[in-house]
């Protein structure tokens, strides 16, 4: 199996979580630009080095607003079988990660503030290790309802303390 | 000691403790003490008074703890009661105890107490949830130990059955016909000690001493005389001299302290394996310490060989189990299976404690390299560091005030970044043996780690840009224990889904695409 690769798992997260990544970043951005301004009109050095550092920022900010949520949703997926939970993450650094149902520990599922806004919600399973979280991001919130009641449910069927 | 009766009864600790709290926190403010001593009332010694106060209040606060700390063991629980106007409770399950650490410093050896450290895997970090009895007698401290551990002498007997069964069969304690031996310290590997560099912690509490000794206690050091005198005598000389000198001081006081370090360490270290289903280590010159260790929560094991001790052919051995965090403060100790000792020793106890793990042995079969790719990956990745920083020092040096040999040491020390990547690359390999994952990684800290396949909870598969034109990706295994997760560093997609699908069969088929690899059946995937 030389060309043996990993397919994408079959589900794709809902669409508003684009929206969802690009107000994110976008408010991440802005700011750090406030802080930007605030300190170029406060500090009456150098403008010239001040105005280059916003306008840096100002691009690297449009470049990844622009590119990152787009890229991150094709990217983002996630799978759960009777078996197995499969999940894949990332954009420019990408991450398949696979935890077997019988060694899940808990399944929880959140809404930030931001998350409220587009009506979604994140799925978050762990198992016994600290290094293999698996996190579901942008599922509206039905999905993530019933993906939490399904992988509790297979959780449950299986004993041991899962380590 | 037959059979235990159920304990309901809140025992306390030992009243001796009260002796020791005043005496442990004299030595905690010992500087300032000092201080006190050297500057008298001349200068106004207001603030020493406080000190002075605050060591009492410190006094106090001690003593109450022995009166508000209580501890129980039931059939099921562990508990201490501690706190004064927060009260708390500590409840552990038994079945969840997985190590036992029993601690005695100087002080309690010599007033026969030890302090017990009960470890419980996750609860470690989160809350603060540890259970930790300071202190107990020592044979107080022996005889939980076997009650915490030694429940039943089938050691895979599942946790369920025990909690089922009420108070389980406690094995007796008695050392010597329940116990084979591992390891024993030998004299010889002391050598060993110059080449671990715990001197340099030495170095640093010596230099933190002296620093609250001259700010707390209004010690003005320079008007020592013989730090004077040597500080004299480095000026007059020629600047490579002087260096020299300096480094020269350096390395042999580290030599010596690491050495000092190593006896104070690992004097009298044994392992053995008790016939209940536990590893016991018991080591220390002045603080002994006895940690032990359930086998059944043991996942493998780490050869690991710091670059110096690597030099002259030494490694350590350490534990992988679920309830010792690699790394994590006092609990780094714990989990040391072997101190520096000659390489062929570390595997061949390693090989005695994985109880032979099969042929070939994972913890000496050759390795997989990683090939051309990984190479050439470990050499951009150092040089590219190494040219980043250049860069900044030299930018500093032309643009703002900064003098230019950090930048030019920085292009001379090239050939030696050269040198660590390609030890990095010949140091990277993986396989898979007998039922253990294998992987190396490393240079300044070369580590081989031996993970059994069960105890790998799932797989994550990482992959960056540059990863992803190179076509190799990053494989960690994730697990309970140590670490929590083990990596196979820059390995062929293709091979890093080979050792997935081999190491958790059948976890990774419906997931494969590709090669002869089966597809994924549809009623098994969630739509």
């Amino acid at each position: 199996m030389d060309n043996a690769t990993l397919r994408p798992p079959l589900n794709r997260v809902s669409r508003t979580a684009i929206w969802y990544w690009t107000t994110r970043a976008a408010l991440g951005w802005l700011f750090l630009a406030a802080v930007q301004v605030v300190w170029l009109v406060l500090d009456d050095g150098d403008r010239a080095v001040h105005v280059a550092a916003l306008a840096a920022t100002v691009v690297a900010a449009v470049a990844h607003v622009a590119v990152m949520p787009q890229w991150r949703y094709r990217v983002h997926r996630w799978e759960a079988t009777p078996a197995a939970v499969f999940t894949r993450s990332g954009w420019f650094k990408q991450e398949w990660r696979i935890a077997p149902v019988s060694r899940i520990q808990t399944v929880d599922s959140r809404r930030g503030p931001l998350e409220q806004l587009f009506r979604l919600a994140n799925v978050t399973v762990t198992t016994a290790s600290a290094a293999g979280p698996l996190k579901v991001d942008g599922l509206d919130r039905d999905t993530a309802q019933r993906l939490v009641a399904e992988l509790t449910a297979n959780a449950q069927a299986t004993a041991g303390d899962a380590t | 000691m037959t059979a235990t009766p159920v304990e309901t009864d809140w025992r306390r600790l030992s009243p001796r403790m009260l002796v020791i709290h005043p005496f442990q926190e004299v030595v905690r403010a010992a500087p300032a003490l000092i201080g006190l001593l050297f500057a008298g009332s001349s200068s106004g010694g207001e603030g020493h008074l406080w000190s002075l106060v605050g060591v009492g209040i410190m006094v106090l606060f001690g003593m109450l703890r022995w009166f508000t700390t209580t501890y129980r063991i039931t059939a099921e629980h562990v508990q201490v009661r501690k706190g004064l106007l927060n009260r708390k409770v500590v409840t552990v399950p038994r079945d969840r105890v997985r190590t036992v650490d029993v601690t005695s410093h100087i002080l309690h050896r010599l007033l026969g107490l030890a302090r017990v450290e009960v470890g419980t895997g996750m609860s470690d970090r989160k809350r603060g949830g540890e259970l930790k009895l300071d202190a107990l007698s020592v044979a107080e401290a022996a005889r939980l130990r076997v009650e915490l551990l030694h429940r039943s002498p089938v050691a895979d007997t599942p946790p369920e059955d025990i909690a089922a069964t009420g108070v389980p069969a406690v094995v007796a304690g008695a050392p010597g016909a329940d116990e084979t031996e591992l390891a024993v310290l030998r004299p010889q590997w002391i050598r060993y000690g110059p080449f671990t560099l715990s001197g340099l912690v030495a170095v640093g509490v010596i230099a933190g001493f002296l620093s609250r000794l001259a700010s707390e206690g209004n010690v003005d050091l320079g008007q020592v005389g013989p730090v004077r005198e040597t500080w004299r005598w480095l000026s007059a000389a020629a600047l490579p001299l002087a260096v020299a000198t300096v480094v020269l001081v350096l390395a042999l006081f580290v030599g010596v302290a690491s050495t000092i370090g190593y006896l104070l360490a690992f004097w009298n270290f044994r392992l053995t394996r008790h016939r209940g289903g536990t590893l016991h280590v018991t080591r220390g010159l002045v603080t002994t310490r006895a940690t032990t260790v359930e086998e059944r929560r043991l996942r493998g094991v780490e050869v690991s060989e710091p670059l110096l001790l690597r030099a002259v052919r030494g490694a350590r051995l350490i534990a992988i189990t679920t309830g010792l965090r690699v790394g994590q403060g006092a609990q780094r100790g714990g989990s040391m299976l072997l101190p520096p000792a000659p390489k062929a020793e570390a595997e061949a106890v390693a090989v005695r404690v994985l109880r032979g793990a099969g042929d070939p042995s994972p913890v000496t079969v050759p390795l997989t390299t990683h090939g051309s790719a990984a190479v050439r990956r470990r050499f951009t990745r150092a040089f590219g560091v190494h040219a980043a920083v250049t860069a900044v020092l030299l930018y500093c040096w032309l643009w703002s005030d900064l003098p230019s040999w950090p930048g030019l040491t920085m292009v001379a020390l090239l050939p030696l970044t050269a040198l660590m990547a390609a030890d990095r690359a010949r140091n990277l390999g993986h396989t898979l043996a007998s039922g253990y994952l294998v992987s190396r990684t490393g240079s300044l800290v070369r580590r081989r780690v031996v993970l059994e396949c069960d105890g790998i909870i799932g797989w994550n598969v990482e992959r960056s840009f540059f990863q992803r034109r190179a076509g190799l990706v990053t494989l960690t295994a994730t697990t309970a224990a140590g670490r929590q997760g083990y990596r196979v560093q820059d390995v062929a997609l293709a091979e890093a889904l080979r050792i997935a699908a081999a190491g958790s069969p059948g976890l990774l088929d419906p997931f494969l695409a590709g090669g002869d690899a089966v597809p994924a059946a549809e009623g098994q995937v969630r739509r």
